[in-house]
């Protein structure tokens, strides 16, 4: 079941058309929407409620809490929006603390991909599990093409997107776009940045981040989200609960509320997390 | 009716001693609903406690989960599980917890406890059954002070708008809240048309005659294509005469002479 709170305008249209029954539009009501989807899927049906940037998350958070993840029910949150993509609306929809947020609730699953692939994947493997999941999408995407033909997609399991030894770059999301960017940079000036996508934050892979760190030495998160409580937060309690401190560089919001507007591009720019503030960034910490 | 008249005392008498011994709040509430819950389980609802998950059972969810001792009482007294076990609520390490958890306890089907989130799920299970043609049908019980919560209402236009005549919707309006009455609270009247004009079938009734509410109850939906709601007027605190129509016994703890007199009466029924 597919469960909007009046938006999607255009995006539902093949959905409705071959699968009519399967879609409720509950209208502006992001409570009921999630009670519903709960009350949907206690009785045996799969079930995503969808919304932008805060609406699907924050509006109904207690929703999300005791009816659909206490009951270890199958609703899945998808919302429209990460980070700045809806840059130019102003901080109503900035999607800036929903992975810290979503993370913290017990026995929910927490999945930002940085790409199609990832985003078709991702979709199907947390309807295909029992429980309650959030699916932040981005209206950013990067180049998350499988680098083997048969590649296949898990849940909790990082993706090594490009190789490489000097230091890892650990980045959920569409800001892997940035990312990539400043890897090409990077590669240029002899630094080879190992690129990971870390698709799902809850549960997160600890063995990929373990490997990484011993094997590169030097950590960098990248996210389109305040740097407490999101992948930064969640990789460091990885460093730290193994004892491996001090290495480790987190690249995200960290000065408040955005007051001014613009484009995803111009936001990034403006909050040093575009793809030439992350390679010197890098390069600087590196340094140290 | 002398069957729910029983249950519903010794529900009273249950949810009264699980207050004392455990140290628990909310004794007015659980004897403001006991009636209706006796009728449900007597005489209404389809529930086989031999198999508690029977595809064909209809829905309950206790709403205004802060008076789950009644719940917990009417189900053990069912046979759901031993009554023993309710000496367990509010204790140390008890799965009963104060207010409904259904982690562990056969019968109840959803958990609750913040208000305003039972009618939302009703929706989805009413909705589910509609899908797939089953006949059951979904009783959701909630509190008049619950009806302050905005997702009550968001529940309520998506119920009428698609039709769910397999959900009922009984309110316990028993008129006191918290910290004061409904009216010096947040004034729910017209609290009937409030209704209707949401696009329900509205029913007013006595919430402690069991002929009413089995006479109500057993005629539902009230209207095809419609979902019904009975507005169950009730006294807080039903059956002990210094509770009734108290504030204080919202959260207050029977203890020492105030519980062996409340007892005494609740016996002497």
């Amino acid at each position: 079941m597919l469960i909007t709170g009046d938006l999607g305008f255009g995006v539902f249209n093949d959905f409705r058309k071959d699968f009519p029954e399967n879609f409720i539009n509950v209208g502006v009501a992001e409570q009921q929407m999630t009670g519903l989807a709960t009350g949907l899927a206690l009785e045996g049906k799969i079930t995503f409620t969808y919304s932008i940037a805060n609406f699907a998350t924050l509006r109904c958070l207690e929703q999300i809490r005791n009816d659909a993840a206490y009951h270890g029910a199958n609703v899945n949150v998808v919302a429209i929006g990460g980070g700045f993509s809806y840059g130019a609306l102003g901080i109503s929809h900035h999607a800036t603390e929903d992975l810290a947020i979503m993370r913290s609730i017990p026995d929910m699953t927490v999945v930002a991909p940085c790409g199609y692939w990832e985003t078709m994947e991702a979709t199907a493997a947390i309807a295909n599990q029992p429980g309650t999941a959030y699916l932040r999408l981005d209206k950013s995407s990067g180049d998350d093409t499988p680098q083997e033909v048969n590649e296949s997609f898990h849940l909790g399991q990082a993706r090594i997107l490009r190789p490489g030894h000097d230091c890892t770059i650990i980045t959920a999301g569409g800001i892997l776009e940035e990312v990539l960017q400043a890897a090409d940079t990077l590669t240029a000036e002899g630094i080879h940045a190992r690129i990971m996508s870390m698709h799902t934050i809850k549960p997160i892979d600890q063995e990929a981040i373990i490997n990484a760190v011993t094997e590169t030495g030097t950590l960098i998160t990248v996210e389109e989200h305040t740097i407490h409580g999101g992948l930064g937060s969640a990789v460091a309690e990885v460093l730290f609960d193994h004892g491996k401190t001090g290495n480790l560089l987190r690249i995200g919001l960290d000065m408040g509320f955005s007051s001014i507007v613009g484009s995803q591009k111009y936001l990034r720019q403006q909050y040093k997390l575009d793809a030439a503030s992350i390679e010197q960034r890098v390069i600087k910490f590196l340094q140290k | 009716m002398i069957k729910s008249k029983e249950l519903a005392k010794r529900v009273r008498i249950h949810a009264l001693k699980m207050a004392n011994s455990g140290g628990g709040s909310h004794i007015g509430s659980a004897l403001s609903i006991a009636d209706i819950l006796a009728v449900l389980y007597s005489d209404i609802l389809n529930k086989d406690p031999d198999n508690p998950q029977h595809d064909e059972r209809d829905r309950f969810i206790l709403s205004k989960g802060h008076a789950g001792a009644a719940l917990y009482a009417v189900l053990a007294e069912t046979g759901f599980f031993p009554l023993e076990k309710l000496t367990t609520h509010y204790q140390d390490g008890s799965d009963l917890c104060g207010h409904v958890s259904h982690k562990g306890i056969p019968g109840v089907e959803v958990s609750t406890g913040s208000l305003g989130h039972g009618l939302s799920i009703a929706t989805g299970m009413a909705v589910s059954a509609q899908m797939d043609n089953k006949k059951h049908r979904i009783v959701t019980l909630l509190s008049d002070g619950e009806c302050d919560e905005g997702s009550t209402w968001e529940a309520s236009l998506f119920a009428a708008h698609h039709k769910l005549d397999n959900l009922i919707a009984i309110i316990d309006y028993n008129k006191i809240q918290s910290l004061a009455s409904v009216s010096e609270t947040l004034e729910l009247e017209p609290f009937a048309e409030k209704w209707k004009s949401f696009g329900w079938q509205v029913r007013e009734i006595d919430g402690h005659d069991h002929n009413q509410l089995y006479s109500a109850l057993s005629s539902i939906p009230i209207k095809k294509g419609y979902p019904s709601v009975f507005i169950a007027h009730t006294v807080k605190g039903k059956g002990v005469s210094f509770m009734e129509n108290t504030v204080l016994w919202h959260y207050r703890i029977p203890k020492g002479k105030e519980f062996e007199s409340a007892l005494k009466e609740l016996e002497d029924v």
